[in-house]
């Protein structure tokens, strides 16, 4: 099938829908790649590149749009501004088109889109299962935007993240408080904590606590018993009082730190607005705050979408466009996503795909199919793997595991009770010469027990081959009766003297093979 | 020579022999300890053949330079991989051998001995006998099963249990009867009954047990032998071999310690069998299981990008003979100035420090080859791990799934690390039966195909 990528038109757009990479791993799937002219520059991935990949460059978008069988784009379908049409009244019925859609937001798109009769296949609609993570371009995005955020406000900070103690005096660590600890969040706390920055973090799913904690953030807790975790790993609005409370605890932020990452976002809803303008005035002049959910009406009362904003020495971030101001990076994550979802549908690597609606990543992401609006989809309630069901157990033996120590110090008791029993009964009824021999058994025991558990666990190998080998000591027993009266006995002994050789010389000699190949480093 | 002579000529191979095991402690001291075993041998041997009880130097000669012939070529061939095999092999003879010179005492008639010490006698050769018996076989399975001539999985026979306590009661049963008789040929008959009952019940024993479990039958098969070779000493009233024997002895009794803790496992279950073959579906998938495989392309890119990689090989790398690549691969990662180790679990391989020898054999440096309990608290700091052909040593049900078959098993934990790769052939569990929730990990990439086959190919690809 022959796939179509046409150049973004969107202002300011600099992400393309595939890199030169991911057209290489295409044509192995069997498809033919075709891109407007120029559609990966804005990306710094050249025609040429492309074309070294594989893919065949076309000057005109018309071309593309409709000589393919597959569009890929990242952005939505919108006005063209050098054609004077909108791209969707390009699609035709047998085309399938793969981009992010926002199809809550654009209703008028969709009707549209679903006029063209075209298969619409929305990537901000993949769902949250395991299994699609791969394909869950939202995040890859997310992703970059929260590192993306971190490195604007650096821009507009006026001073270093990490403290120093220099001889020009002492610089304090830059303070950030980051909200929201989703991929965005997260990816801003790795990214402030590794410029040295002292990062806190708040977020209303207690749950995501250990992973703030392992970015090397510190956790804020808000003493309040309710869990804002909602269907599909994303948060839910919470209760007026735990606002109350949320919003005291963002004042008291506010005063303290330097920089605010915003990221909170509820799916489907504008953005929760926490940081009021009196918080905004209540933090130190010089502060930087980047709202990362200002394309949904902002988490800051103050934002501007697209814009930098001043208040009172504070700078408020406004950029909708994070992602495409890394648009290299964007364009690659992006990229491999719709590889991995055309890999996906595309099972037999012929460059044909499959599109089964039974499957609940491609049923959740078409959002139009001949004519019909299929979206939004039924919900899937699969996403957090259930519970291991309570299957019998196997009907193996295993011995139970609690207090392994207690049970092995009343074992060990009760072993050396039972020895000590049958010593004395030995002892009782065997001569002495008996006893000399056993003597000296029991003391070798102990010696051995005691030398051998000194044996470093790496030479237990040799250790085993070369026991062998002294086991063959036995052949002591063979020599002293080689010279008995009767000849079935010094067969016997022939025999057994024969093999017990094979054993003292093939162990002694296998240890040593194996003991000289142990080396340090040299 | 004198018989105190001969004494302490045996007390001086004693000592070398304790010093040979000692010497193992570490791996620089450790080849002097094995001159050390060999030097003990040899006196030992002198010291006998000098005894006036022997004279038939001629036979003793052929008999002795024969043998030692075919040991050291054997030694010499043996592949590495083929380790266990070897060993279990080595230990048949150990036990064959014990048979005989037991068979051999009981038939000369140039021994006598009368009431109590008559029945003492007795005894010592029946137990030198019987454990010599159980040795062979059970290392002749053992050697079959680990060679792959006989089917490693466990052989449950209806009613094992019970065949095994009938073989144990007629051994006692004809014990009885041959501790009582007076004379030779009454005797005779008892005792190779009774042969013949331990040696298909070490048959049986090691055919119960499932390839998972090798580790325990070879150390225990070890410790056999050793006990064989005690019993053997009473009989002859040899100090030497009582020493010798009961030093083996206990050196397979603490490995098979060993082997069982690793897995959690109680000896006595180990030994009954039965377990390492079980299909099971303890954990059950629910939910969406996706594995997410990787090329060896990306498996190169993580490994060149990571800081710090650790390496857990398992049977599977042996299988392959992949040792060779991976040490390859070591020292290309070493070169790059990346941090590389290995994880050795205690039952990874078919033996006791299986691992250990074949990294060995490849040239790996010791020093960066750690054991589980050295290198598990550095896991979640690491980088990439790359596990090869390992399954059970790396579950993370051993821990989180307290009804399941390997619950409680120390295990690796390699799914704290920041990747892990798995280098496995197929989906397929591993010896226990047990599905390994660690494939479905979202940090968790695997690389199908032949670990050598993939080894290689990461490494050009890294190259």
């Amino acid at each position: 099938m022959q796939i179509g990528i046409p150049r973004e038109i969107y202002p300011e757009e600099c992400r393309v829908a595939v890199t030169p990479e991911v057209v290489s791993h295409l044509t192995e799937l069997g498809f033919t790649v075709k891109l407007e002219t120029n559609a990966g520059k804005a990306a710094s991935f050249s025609d040429a590149a492309y074309i070294q990949s594989g893919a065949a460059i076309v000057t005109s978008a018309i071309e593309i749009w409709e000589s393919s069988d597959i569009l890929l784009k990242v952005r939505a379908p919108s006005e063209h501004p050098d054609l004077g049409l909108h791209e969707a009244s390009l699609l035709s019925p047998e085309q399938t088109l793969i981009c992010f859609i926002w199809p809550g937001q654009n209703p008028e798109l969709l009707s549209r889109l679903s006029d063209t009769g075209a298969y619409v296949l929305a990537m901000d609609a993949v769902p949250r299962i395991s299994r699609a993570q791969k394909f869950d371009a939202l995040s890859s995005m997310a992703n970059v935007a929260g590192y993306r955020a971190i490195i604007e406000s650096a821009g507009e900070f006026g001073r270093f993240f990490a403290g120093q103690i220099t001889a020009a005096g002492k610089v304090p660590p830059a303070r950030i408080l980051v909200i929201g600890a989703g991929v965005a969040g997260l990816a801003a706390i790795g990214a402030a904590g590794s410029m040295g920055a002292s990062v806190r973090a708040f977020d209303t799913r207690p749950e995501v606590k250990e992973q703030v904690e392992s970015m090397g953030a510190e956790f804020l807790m808000l003493d309040f018993a309710e869990d804002g975790s909602g269907a599909g790993g994303y948060a839910k609005t919470m209760s007026e009082e735990f606002i109350v409370a949320e919003m005291a605890l963002f004042m008291e932020q506010a005063k303290e730190v330097d920089i605010i990452i915003t990221t909170a976002l509820v799916p489907g809803k504008p953005a929760p607005r926490l940081i009021t303008a009196e918080m905004v005035d209540a933090m130190r002049d010089g502060s930087v705050i980047v709202d990362l959910a200002s394309e949904q009406g902002g988490n800051c009362e103050l934002t501007q979408p697209g814009r930098v904003t001043r208040a009172s020495g504070v700078r408020v971030i406004g950029y909708t466009d994070l992602p495409s101001r890394m648009p290299a990076q964007s364009s690659q994550l992006y990229g491999t996503n719709i590889r991995h979802f055309l890999a996906e549908i595309c099972p037999d690597k012929n460059g044909q795909i499959e599109l089964n609606m039974d499957d609940d990543v491609v049923r959740s992401m078409t959002v139009t199919r001949s004519g019909e609006i299929t979206w939004p989809p039924p919900k899937i309630e699969t996403a957090i793997p259930a519970e291991p069901s309570s299957s019998p157990p196997p009907s193996i033996v295993t011995s139970p595991v609690k207090s392994p120590e207690k049970q092995n110090n009343v074992t060990t008791l009760i072993g050396l009770g039972v020895v000590m029993l049958i010593i004395l009964g030995v002892g009782a009824v065997a001569p002495s010469s008996f006893m000399n021999h056993f003597t000296v058994f029991i003391l070798a025991i102990f010696v051995g027990w005691q030398v051998v558990w000194n044996v470093t666990p790496a030479l237990h190998t040799p250790l085993m081959s070369v026991t062998n080998a002294i086991s063959g000591i036995i052949v002591i027993g063979a020599l002293l009766k080689i010279d008995a009266g009767s000849s079935l006995v010094v067969l016997l002994a022939a025999i057994s003297l024969l093999i017990a050789s094979v054993n003292i010389s093939g162990g002694f000699l296998v240890t040593h093979r194996m003991l000289r190949m142990f080396r340090r480093d040299i | 020579m004198s018989t105190g002579i001969i004494t302490s000529a045996y007390i001086a191979a004693s000592v070398l022999f304790i010093l040979s095991l000692a010497g193992l402690s570490h791996q620089e001291r450790a080849r002097r300890g094995n001159l050390f075993g060999i030097l003990g041998m040899a006196i030992a041997i002198v010291a006998t053949i000098y005894n006036p009880a022997v004279s038939n130097y001629a036979l003793v000669i052929i008999l002795m330079v024969s043998g030692g012939g075919i040991g050291a070529l054997v030694a010499a061939r043996v592949q590495m991989t083929a380790m266990p095999q070897l060993v279990a092999l080595l230990h048949s003879f150990v036990g064959l051998a014990a048979v005989l010179v037991g068979f051999g005492t009981f038939l000369d008639p140039t021994v006598g001995y009368f009431d109590i010490e008559r029945t003492i006698h007795n005894i010592e050769i029946y137990l030198g006998v019987l454990i010599g018996a159980v040795t062979f076989t059970g290392s002749v399975i053992a050697f079959g099963k680990l060679q792959g001539i006989i089917n490693s999985r466990p052989l449950t026979l209806p009613g094992r249990h019970l065949i095994n306590i009938a073989i144990g009661l007629a051994c006692l049963w004809f014990g009885w009867h041959f501790i009582s008789m007076g004379t030779l040929d009454a005797g005779l008959y008892p005792l190779i009954i009774a042969t013949v009952l331990a040696l298909i019940f070490g048959a049986h024993m090691v055919l119960a047990i499932g390839g998972a479990d090798m580790p325990v039958v070879i150390s225990m098969l070890n410790s056999y032998s050793g006990w064989a070779a005690a019993a053997t000493g009473f009989m002859l009233a040899n100090d030497l071999l009582i020493v010798t024997g009961a030093l083996v002895g206990s050196s397979g009794a603490i490995l098979s310690y060993i082997m069982c803790r690793a897995m959690n496992r109680q000896f006595l279950a180990v030994i009954l069998g039965g377990f390492g073959g079980s299909v099971s579906s303890s954990s059950s998938s629910v939910g969406d299981q996706q594995v997410i495989s990787i090329s060896h392309e990306e498996s190169a890119q993580l490994l060149r990008e990571a800081d710090s990689v650790v390496i857990v090989p398992g049977y599977g790398m042996a299988v392959a003979h992949a040792q060779h690549p991976v040490s390859e691969l070591t020292k290309v990662l070493r070169s790059k100035n990346t941090d590389v180790r290995f994880a050795i679990h205690p039952v990874a391989g078919r033996m006791p420090g299986h691992m250990n020898v074949l990294l060995a054999e490849a040239k790996v440096p010791y020093d960066i080859v750690l054991e589980m309990d050295e290198i598990n608290d550095d896991l979640p700091d690491t980088d990439v791990v790359l596990v090869i052909g390992a399954n059970d040593i790396v579950n993370p049900s051993a821990q989180e799934d307290p009804d399941g078959p390997i619950a409680g098993m120390p295990v690796l934990e390699v799914w704290k690390s920041s990747a892990t790769i798995v280098l496995k052939r197929s989906m397929a569990t591993g010896y226990a039966g047990v599905d390994n929730p660690l494939f479905y990990r979202d940090k968790t990439k695997m690389l199908f195909g032949d670990a050598k086959d993939s080894m290689d190919k990461v490494l050009s690809a890294l190259k």
